[in-house]
């Protein structure tokens, strides 16, 4: 029997009972759509982390103070003072593998300009922490090394701020407005940046010279963070060493003391959070992956019925001259017609159903062509490996019992 | 010179029934011609139906030779057995077994579709040859359900036409039809035979329908009781021409 023949006999077979057919193939529509939509989605959850953090500065290394055992109590580290002016100039000094530096302290505090006030965090940084962290200006100047010299009151101002105290569309730069009663004028205003990939406004900030906020609000000589740059994104894990090296040896610790620092790069949060949300996908196409497997058994128990339902239909068609082979290939050609048509239509359910949680939820989506190649390729496993049995069954009946059967 | 289509020699089949052998054929002997039409007759558990499926070649006699047109069907392996049904053999069952929701033309074409050696044309228009043949050309769109019993079983006689087999097999092809009908079933069996010299072996228990044949065969315990060859041979056309016409009844409703 040719292959159009065996199309046609099978095809014909399904036409017979159209919703049976439907019904059958929801299973796998469904299963498929859901491995595509959730593979897309994961995806692109994925992705957008990634380039949000690429964003930041890939590059970008950040130097905290580590928790450390005080008599035997562990001390959060952000309470822990322990990144100071000399660490600056030693990694300035010995350090090969950076190309910028920046120590940053912060404050919080209420932003005033006239009648209206905003609560916002003040970052003291030098100069070259716009560099490490991306940031522009839309307006105005950045301010220099001889205003960190002065402890000059002037800072640059996030698009947050800008909406919550000029209000009314007013040029901030030139204005001077007060933080924590200290009159700061601003100089420039910061491009916005949007939400990070934890959800925090970016933008909400202002930004002065660190030693400004050392010495004028928090009254202090430490620093919070070390922010610096590597030369590139490979150079990352050897700029570590390096800075992990020179720290030990500037905060004076021996051979084998806790660093009472850490030194975080971008890499590791990237890998945390891919990680993260690559389980996510893995988790969500294995509950796709289930779904495609209930749907193939929902193939497998109606071919069972159809094979029973039609054992004199198997009869007839042995009588008439059909082989066992014939038998069999009709009937796993039954089934992988469902399958892949359940397939097809999964498939294009599942772009669709992308498409519509892009457009409506603004999730972030990637529909890869492997997750769509792997689903339909499962589809038409299944069919065969569902089908099967049932197929089996049918060919190995006995033409003359089969044509008797009730 | 008559050809011989189909011929037996001391045909035996038995069925192994836990300890017990059941001899459901113990030993039958017999040949047809070409252009015969044989009735095989015989009470239930005579072997009859045993002697169907071997002559169908959907069974193997346990001993015993078959001869079909020459072949014989001892040596073949179920593939080749499944070949000589589709090319030499058409089977008439008496529940039709016609596909549901199939149209009589497709449900004709099947045979067809297991003949690798056809193409789509030549099936279609063979298919509609045999509708002809069976005068349903008209309703070859009808599916079995929109057919009445007698044009159901002329479908599956078309069927049975279609791969131009060397025998016509019928098994108790009237038994599900009233009388009228299985004249009318006789009639174009009759016709296909005389006119068209189709070899008919018709399997029957109905004394009635043998009577339309030239042959009959009659079989008791699985041994050959009788063969007579059919002196008065009695025509269905005229059988049914002679019953009471239907005519009052539609009358009485017009």
């Amino acid at each position: 029997m040719n292959f159009f023949n065996l199309l046609r006999i099978a095809y014909k077979a399904l036409q017979r009972n159209k919703l049976r057919a439907f019904l059958t193939m929801l299973g796998i529509i469904i299963g498929v759509a859901a491995v595509i939509a959730m593979v897309a989605i994961g995806q692109g959850s994925k992705q957008s982390i990634h380039d949000q953090l690429s964003a930041m500065g890939s590059n970008m290394i950040t130097i905290l103070p580590a928790s450390n055992l005080a008599g035997g109590a562990r001390i959060a580290g952000s309470s822990f003072q322990t990144l100071t002016d000399k660490d600056i100039t030693a990694l300035k000094r010995n350090a090969q593998h950076i190309t910028e530096i920046s120590p940053a302290v912060s404050a919080r505090g209420q932003a005033i300009n006239g009648s209206l006030n905003w609560p916002t965090q003040m970052s003291g940084v030098a100069p070259e922490y716009l560099d490490i962290r991306k940031l522009t200006l839309r307006d105005g100047i950045a301010f220099t090394n001889n205003d960190i010299q002065t402890s000059a009151k002037v800072c640059l101002i996030g698009q947050t701020v800008v909406n919550n105290i000029f209000p009314n569309g007013e040029n901030p730069v030139g204005q001077v407005i007060r933080f924590n009663k200290i009159p700061f004028k601003v100089i420039g205003v910061l491009n916005p940046k949007g939400n990070n990939a934890f959800g925090q406004d970016q933008d909400d900030i202002l930004v002065a010279p660190y030693t400004t906020v050392q010495k004028r609000i928090l009254a202090t000589i430490y620093y919070q963070n070390i922010f610096a740059s590597a030369e590139n994104e490979q150079a990352t894990d050897v700029a570590v060493d390096e800075m992990t090296r020179i720290l030990r040896t500037s905060h004076r610790l021996r051979g084998n003391e806790e660093n009472d620092f850490q030194v975080r790069t971008q890499a590791e949060l990237i890998n945390t959070l891919s990680s993260t949300s690559g389980l996510l996908t893995v988790l969500l196409t294995v509950i796709a992956g289930i779904s495609l497997v209930i749907g193939g058994i929902g193939i497998m128990n109606i071919m069972y019925v159809s094979v029973t339902e039609r054992t004199r239909e198997i009869g007839l068609r042995m009588s008439i001259g059909a082989r066992s082979k014939d038998i069999m290939m009709q009937f796993l050609m039954e089934a992988i017609l469902i399958s892949i048509t359940g397939g097809i239509i999964g498939v294009l359910l599942g772009i669709l159903s992308t498409q519509v949680v892009t457009l409506t939820l603004k999730w972030p989506t990637i529909i890869s062509e492997s997750s769509v190649l792997l689903s339909f390729i499962v589809c038409a496993l299944t069919g065969i490996f569902f089908g099967y049995y049932p197929a089996q069954k049918a060919a190995r009946l006995d033409p003359i019992e089969a044509l008797r059967y009730e | 010179m008559s050809k011989n289509i189909l011929d037996i020699r001391e045909l035996k089949r038995e069925f192994k029934m836990g300890a017990e052998t059941v001899r459901a054929l113990r030993g039958v002997s017999f040949s047809v011609d070409a252009g015969e039409f044989v009735t095989i007759m015989g009470s239930s558990g005579s072997g009859k139906t045993t002697l169907l499926n071997i002559l169908g070649c959907l069974d193997k006699p346990t001993a015993g030779e078959y001869f079909l047109d020459g072949v014989d069907v001892k040596k073949l392996s179920g593939d080749e057995l499944a070949q000589l049904r589709n090319r030499k053999i058409g089977f008439v069952f008496q529940s039709y077994n016609l596909l549901p929701r199939t149209s009589a033309l497709e449900n004709v074409e099947l045979p067809l579709l297991y003949n690798r050696d056809i193409s789509i044309n030549e099936r279609r228009n063979r298919a509609m040859h045999a509708l002809e043949s069976v005068k349903l050309a008209d309703r070859f769109d009808h599916t079995p359900s929109q057919l009445s019993g007698g044009q159901q079983q002329r479908v599956a006689i078309a069927r049975a036409l279609v791969n131009e087999p060397v025998m016509i097999l019928a098994d108790e092809a009237t038994g599900n039809l009233d009388s009228r009908t299985s004249y009318e079933i006789m009639s174009l069996i009759q016709e296909l035979n005389s006119e068209q010299g189709k070899t008919i072996v018709f399997v029957t228990h109905e004394p009635d329908i043998a009577s339309f044949s030239s042959r009959t065969i009659r079989l008791r315990d699985g041994r050959i009781q009788s063969d007579t060859q059919n002196e008065n041979k009695r025509s269905a056309k005229e059988v049914l021409a002679a019953l009471p016409s239907t005519d009052d009844y539609l009358n009485v409703h017009q």
